[in-house]
């Protein structure tokens, strides 16, 4: 998924191999990953695709069912990882994600310790932020949520960035070997103020920390707990709201001279009057509109950064 | 770890300042944001007085300094906050008492301070700190111990800010940056919010060796932004339309390394968009062109560094109001330059390969007209993200990508920032906020067989 290396870059001259990681896109909102695999055939509501006539098409490219149905094959990123990957857990999204990856300063380079790991969303990311020389740590207490995304982190190809450990990071913290080398360090755990002072151990002077929770009664006893080590303490929370854009032919209701708001039955206007030519034909608009339906909340942002002693 | 690949030499330890570094001063816990330039004689203005920040060399960032009152005059020192346990009046940990108090003993008619401002200077002169005449004039306040525990709390704080100012050193970032210009000269950015600023860069995937090309029209600070991402890997393309390069003064504001630097270079549209085979007649009016701008782009830089001039002659301080006056004396902050003119080979090989995001940020042009002419130049399948203050260009812009089957998961979104006050039983959303970080249109584009290249 990333580009850790020219062939695996994707361009003008890089075309679907035997073995590369596609996200199948239906609808924006129908998506699925897939390996592919010469002799295997995707079955969906289109009908039947054969991997076969994918490989050598460029990535983005259209391709047809035996019933005439048609999907595109795009490139992995981890923003449509983050739509098709299965969900282990409750996941963050992009605005969350976005947002924390560059309130903690993530650079390439950095050390990034994270728990849980739950299904894996954010550290795609993480792994992102920090290559090509850095690396992201991350853990979770369930033994076979971390297996999971050891696999996935496997099949998209970030498993060099990622290490993925089994450890109940509230009970016992972090391990001791991070202890001063973390840039940065995320917390998603149902009582964050738990880990909050073995975090503080693993962090860089000045390094920065963030804490996902989605009740408020988290954040006001993380936040308490923060106050003795830490500076700079701010919580947010990061909604996304999106529009739908549609052209819209507009029934341009005649108002009178005078204030009435009637509308009259279509006179001849002398051509003497103000220009009003075109105006009885309505013209299309594009125009735009927030969705009906969104999310709400996802969660509390809260970040700090260690004290400089 | 550190963070940046070591430059040949000693291992810069970034979170350390050195001389001629940028820096971001955090002044009175936001009140006030200034970059400078560190170096020996640049200094900084709080209220009527100067102080060298040369105390501020050498320290780790993230450092507070606090004014004090030498003996002949004030100075920044280091000032370490006292910690939870010697702290609990200003009510941090402690939940809060059961409060009797209220305000309906407090009458506004300007008795209640004993202290008079001939008072206060006679105390400086005899050397008290700030800390010292903050607690005089509580002492001598009559309305003090009437106010809430809240009020008290909120007092004090007015006045330490104003006898015992206090310096907070920062690590610039683009984080740190775009808020402190986004607070600031939110025009100057096209009110690109920090937010929107860190959805561009995932919704473009920006990521290590990737070419990322990028339409920067406020300022330099998305090019940065995609560069600090890029960590010295891959390349920026920083294109322009017309003869001339945008300005990117932002960028001196990173602290890049050469590293990074050489990956941020700059390509004309026109150059970018130039057929691939074209005949040596075109060649050579081209390369007429490209003198013309190599020459603008001496004059850039010719700016950029009196501007640095006028950073470090006269205060090393920028309001981050990067002006161009001139002035001949004072050393100049060693920045290396981003924003070479990018090689022949290197346009031709971003021709053959495509580029592998798109970033727009244009608040005051049609972005369709943009996209259509810059959408060719990105590789199938490379997503984009294109900024806009104004929701409509991006309306216009989604439903032509549609129409005309460019591109697919075509997305118009706004994010929503809210900052919450959390304290022991007075937790809520802060009273005001952002109104708009601005519109971004993200997708990602198609191929198709129609398309060209």
């Amino acid at each position: 998924m990333l580009l850790m290396d020219s062939s695996t870059k994707i361009s003008f001259n890089r075309c679907i191999r035997d073995g590369d990681l596609v996200v199948v896109y239906e609808r924006h909102d129908t998506m699925k990953a897939v390996k592919v695999c010469e002799n295997s055939v995707l079955q969906n509501r289109f009908g039947v695709f054969k991997h076969s006539d994918w490989i050598g098409k460029p990535f983005g490219s259209k391709v047809f069912s035996n019933k005439g149905g048609f999907v595109y094959l795009l490139a992995p990123t981890p923003e449509l990882w983050t739509l098709v990957l299965s969900h282990r857990t409750q996941i963050l999204y992009i605005a969350d994600i976005s947002f924390v990856i560059m309130y903690l300063e993530v650079v390439p380079g950095c050390l990034v310790l994270e728990s849980g790991t739950g299904s894996g969303s954010l550290t795609t990311s993480f792994a992102r932020a920090v290559s090509p020389m850095g690396h992201v740590y991350t853990f979770d207490f369930h033994e076979q949520r971390a297996a999971s995304a050891r696999e996935d982190f496997e099949r998209t190809g970030i498993s060099t960035l990622v290490t993925v450990g089994v450890r109940d990071i509230q009970g016992d913290g972090f391990p001791d070997q991070f202890s001063g080398l973390a840039d940065s360090v995320f917390l998603d755990l149902p009582q964050p103020w738990l880990a909050i002072p073995s975090a503080r151990n693993m962090l860089k002077q000045d390094g920065t920390l963030c804490s996902f929770s989605p009740c408020i009664e988290q954040v006001q006893r993380s936040c308490e707990t923060l106050r003795s080590d830490f500076t700079d303490i701010r919580t947010f929370e990061i909604l996304l709201r999106t529009y739908e854009v549609r052209e819209w032919k507009m029934d341009h209701l005649k108002v009178n001279d005078g204030n009435s708001t009637a509308c009259p039955p279509r006179k001849r206007r002398q051509p003497s009057s103000e220009a009003n030519v075109g105006d009885n034909a309505s013209s299309p608009a594009v125009m735009a509109r927030p969705s009906a339906e969104t999310r709400g909340h996802t969660g509390y942002l809260t970040f700090a950064r260690k004290c400089v002693s | 770890m550190s963070e940046n690949k070591p430059e040949s030499g000693p291992t810069v330890n970034p979170r350390v300042t050195r001389e001629g570094c940028s820096v971001l001063l955090d002044i009175n816990d936001g009140d006030r944001l200034v970059f400078a330039c560190l170096s020996a004689g640049s200094t900084l203005k709080i209220g009527n007085k100067t102080f060298s920040l040369q105390p501020l060399i050498g320290c780790p960032f993230g450092s507070l300094f606090q004014v004090e009152s030498g003996k002949e005059k004030p100075y920044l020192s280091r000032f370490i906050p006292p910690t939870e346990e010697n702290n609990v009046q200003d009510g941090g940990g402690c939940q809060l008492q059961e409060e009797s108090r209220d305000n309906r003993a407090i009458i506004d008619n300007n008795q209640a301070q004993s202290l008079t401002g001939d008072d206060i200077d006679a105390m400086r002169r005899q050397g008290a700190t700030g800390n010292e005449i903050v607690e005089a004039l509580i002492a001598n306040s009559a309305t003090f111990d009437k106010k809430t525990q809240f009020s008290q709390e909120k007092y004090r704080l007015k006045k330490q800010k104003k006898y015992a100012p206090r310096v907070l050193l920062r690590r610039p970032f683009s984080r740190s940056i775009c808020e402190a210009y986004f607070k600031k000269y939110p025009a100057r950015i096209g009110f690109l919010r920090v937010d929107a600023l860190s959805l561009l860069l995932s919704m473009a995937n920006v990521s290590a060796n990737s070419d990322v090309l990028v339409l920067d029209m406020v300022g330099g600070l998305v090019t940065g932004a995609v560069a600090e991402r890029l960590g010295g890997t891959g390349s920026v393309c920083n294109a322009y339309l017309g003869g001339t390069p945008y300005p990117m003064e932002i960028i001196r504001m990173f602290n890049f390394n050469n590293e990074v630097c050489k990956r941020v270079l700059r390509c004309s549209v026109n150059d970018l968009c130039a057929v691939q085979n074209e005949t040596s007649e075109q060649v050579s009016q081209h390369e007429d062109v490209c003198t013309m701008e190599s020459q603008s782009d001496e004059k850039t830089s010719l700016s950029v560094s009196t501007e640095e001039v006028h950073l470090s002659s006269k205060n090393g301080v920028s309001d981050l109001v990067p002006e161009n006056e001139l002035s001949t004396t004072g050393k100049t902050c060693k920045a290396p330059k981003a924003g070479e003119k990018a090689p022949k080979e290197v346009i031709q090989s971003w021709k053959e390969n495509g580029f592998s995001s798109l970033i727009i940020a244009a608040p005051e042009q049609d972005a369709w007209i943009l996209v259509k002419d810059l959408l060719p130049l990105l590789t199938y399948s490379a997503p984009f993200a294109i900024y806009h203050q104004y929701l409509q260009p991006l309306a216009t812009c989604m439903h032509n990508l549609q129409l005309e089957k460019m591109a697919i998961g075509l997305q118009l979104s706004e994010p929503w920032l809210r900052e919450y006050q959390v304290l022991p039983s007075r937790t809520h959303p802060c009273m005001q906020m952002s109104g708009s970080g601005g519109y971004i249109l993200s997708g990602t584009r198609a191929y198709s067989n129609t398309s060209q290249s």
